[in-house]
């Protein structure tokens, strides 16, 4: 502009000045955060799992151990607790063979398209339940309705075979479809499944074992 | 609009041609979303409506594909339109941007194809690379990633090198800089990980620096450039604003990010920052609903000065799109937003209907208002009309939308309210308590209201279609 502007508060060289300074710093800070966040959620190692180090994405063998989720005082939520060992599918698995099934689980839950009825890490479309904490869910623990239906004696064997054949198990009007899941493909997905749930959320979704405490009561009263 | 591709001559300006044909596209897929939408919709309250053949992840996928698609369609028309007009020069290479148009728009026919009729694959790469990558929003597969990158450049390049040859205005220097970033952006979002809080660490990279930075500059920039057009606003004024909005929207929404890595894995230092920015990313929103207000009445009393009888406004149904657009991002990006980003609600509403509700009202107030604006422009140019009055048939269509889309976003609002209080507060989430409240009456009758208004919309689309083909025509004989 050529004419003097009266006042900075008009001047447009002085919003185009500033709008680049706000926007460069924001940026700048984002990656910065970004940098540390990444050192945060990047996958722990077997050897972290060995030592009782609790990583915020732990590694894919920490599907050979026992994941529950509790209240934690210090943080004022719940938070995954890494138990001890326990076999998945019958056996433990070696780093290499439970981070190829943490790979095909994960590869399969982008190629059944799952973010487009169900949330992960509370993510994607809401037509069917949230997955981020589906493996210590009430509903496929020992005894629990899911293994009694599937005929299944394990959690894992239960989700499996429920991931094969769904629509064979109805439990509610709204089914999951059949989407052609191969034996392979159930066991990576439930591996993915188990794995989500070791993942430290901030204590999301809030208050997941009130569910627990109202399934050993008898259900729950809502209606 | 068949008609107006044997019409529109625009004096020359193969630019603007190139513009309408996305328009064409836009309108199309916009169709296509909707009637996707319904799909799914139904299947909220038949769960067995077309299942196994056609089922909900499946209509949902393409319901928010085809969204996005048309509104990057209706984009890269509306810069198509206005390159001319802001440089002074015709945009410098046509050929190629048809030829991209065309190699898009073939590429986009089949993704959509292998969508509804493969619909998923195996669990192996090729399926990432041919079928579909699942990841929400951005599920187009790798190869057409590829593709879209490709044509992209095209596009960039075109306006890139027209801006540098011709007038460098300042509305066009916050486009071209904001078109960097957000075809940058795409490419955080090409990539495969096991580690799913990874994954969706980037993939927020590229939905959230998009709608909630770089698109919503992208509208300040249509806004501004529409307000000079259409009111004759003045530039300096307009130009001024344009700046104030880039740094408060840059300002707020760049860190605003935070708010999608309160529960993903990521560390808690993101409630602080996220809350806190993703707070202050109404501000700009309000300021753009004032700024249009202000230069409509300050234009419209000037011109009254001069003529008592005479408007400000050479395109009616244009002006009221925008308008809209001010008032429904303040509404549904905003306050919609606003009222679950802090973490102490986020907590219970993140993944319920509530962001549905918040979705509908947001991607239409802040983005399909002013892409349909930008079409009226389209055809006003089009047809060489000076004065383009609205029509009963623009009245009914931008009511009828307005009026549907609302309703959609308040009957999930009250949906969303009882599946909060039930699902997560109650009974704290999980396979029971998500089907507890799917089962509420409350629940339901939202689900009811939202497909009827759902209808409702797609009525008021059938007039904008119908208002589109003819308005031009119309308006041009009248005007004769």
């Amino acid at each position: 502009m050529a004419k003097e502007n009266l006042s900075v508060w008009t001047s447009i060289p002085f919003w185009r000045r500033s709008a680049a300074w706000v926007t460069g710093f924001a940026v700048i800070l984002l990656i910065w955060l970004t940098f540390d966040t990444m050192g945060q959620i990047s996958m722990g190692t077997d050897e972290d799992l060995k030592n009782g180090v609790d990583k915020r994405v732990p590694a894919a063998t920490v599907i050979n151990y026992n994941i529950d989720y509790q209240m934690s005082k210090k943080r004022g939520h719940e938070v995954p607790v890494i138990g001890k060992k326990e076999p998945f599918f019958g056996k433990e698995w070696s780093g290499e063979e439970a981070a190829a099934l943490l790979h095909l689980g994960k590869l399969t839950s982008q190629a059944k398209n799952c973010m487009n009825c169900h949330t992960l890490l509370g993510n994607g479309a809401y037509y069917a339940p949230d997955l981020t904490k589906a493996w210590i869910d009430p509903m496929w623990k020992d005894g629990g309705p899911m293994q009694g239906m599937t005929g299944k004696s394990t959690k894992e064997e239960a989700m499996a075979e429920f991931l094969m054949n769904p629509s064979q198990y109805p439990t509610h009007a709204r089914m999951m479809p059949n989407l052609g899941i191969t034996a392979d493909e159930a066991k990576g997905l439930v591996a993915f499944l188990k794995h989500m749930s070791s993942i430290d959320t901030n204590g999301f979704p809030r208050n997941f074992s009130k569910t627990v405490e109202q399934f050993k009561a008898g259900g729950t009263n809502a209606h | 609009m068949l008609t107006s591709i044997k019409t529109n001559e625009f004096a020359g300006s193969e630019s603007k041609k190139l513009a309408m044909m996305y328009f064409r596209v836009a309108i199309i897929l916009f169709g296509a979303q909707l009637l996707m939408g319904l799909i799914a919709a139904i299947q909220f309250l038949v769960p067995g409506f077309l299942f196994e053949l056609f089922d909900f992840s499946v209509a949902r996928m393409v319901h928010i594909n085809a969204l996005v698609v048309w509104m990057l369609y209706a984009m890269i028309g509306s810069v198509y339109y206005m390159l001319p007009d802001e440089t002074g020069i015709e945009t410098v290479g046509i050929g190629i941007g048809k030829l991209a148009f065309w190699v898009f728009t073939a590429a986009i026919t089949v993704v959509v194809l292998v969508y509804i009729f493969v619909q998923v694959g195996a669990g192996t790469e090729a399926t990432i690379w041919f079928i579909n990558e699942g990841r929400e929003y951005i599920e187009a597969p790798r190869w057409a990633d590829i593709g879209i990158v490709v044509v992209v450049l095209i596009f960039y390049w075109n306006v890139f090198a027209t801006f540098m040859k011709g007038t460098q205005t300042g509305i066009m220097t916050v486009m071209v800089a904001n078109l960097m970033a957000l075809a940058g952006l795409y490419l955080t979002g090409m990539f495969f990980t096991d580690n799913i809080s990874m994954d969706q660490f980037w993939w927020w990279w590229v939905i959230h620096l998009w709608v909630e930075a770089t698109w919503e500059v992208f509208v300040g920039t249509l806004a501004a450039y529409a307000l000079i057009k259409i009111i004759g606003a003045k530039r300096e004024i307009v130009e001024m604003w344009l700046w104030i909005e880039v740094l408060m929207l840059f300002g707020s929404g760049v860190l605003g990010l935070g708010h999608h890595y309160f529960w993903i894995g990521t560390p808690e230092y993101w409630w602080e920052i996220g809350a806190l920015f993703s707070a202050l990313e109404p501000v700009p929103l309000v300021a753009m609903f004032v700024h249009v207000l202000y230069d409509w009445g300050k234009e419209q009393g000037e011109t009254h000065a001069k003529d008592s009888t005479a408007h400000a406004i050479n395109n009616g149904p244009a002006m009221a799109w925008i308008v809209t657009n001010a008032f429904g991002n303040f509404l549904g990006a905003g306050i919609w937003g606003f009222f679950h980003t802090l973490p102490q609600v986020n907590i219970y509403t993140h993944g319920t209907q509530f962001t549905a509700a918040h979705g509908h009202l947001a991607f239409f107030g802040a983005y399909a208002t002013i892409l349909i604006g930008m079409m009226y422009m389209g055809i006003q140019g089009a047809y060489g009309v000076e004065r383009l009055k609205a029509t009963f048939k623009s009245k009914m269509a931008i009511f009828m939308i307005v009026f549907g889309v609302l309703g959609m976003g308040v009957a999930l609002t009250i949906s969303g309210y009882e599946q909060v209080l039930v699902e997560r507060a109650e009974l704290g989430g999980g396979w029971n308590a998500f089907f507890t409240a799917q089962e509420l009456p409350w629940y339901i009758q939202g689900m009811v209201w939202r497909a009827i208004m759902g209808v409702v919309t797609f009525v008021g689309f059938v007039y904008l279609v119908w208002d589109l083909l003819t308005i031009g025509k119309l308006s041009k004989a009248a005007e004769a």
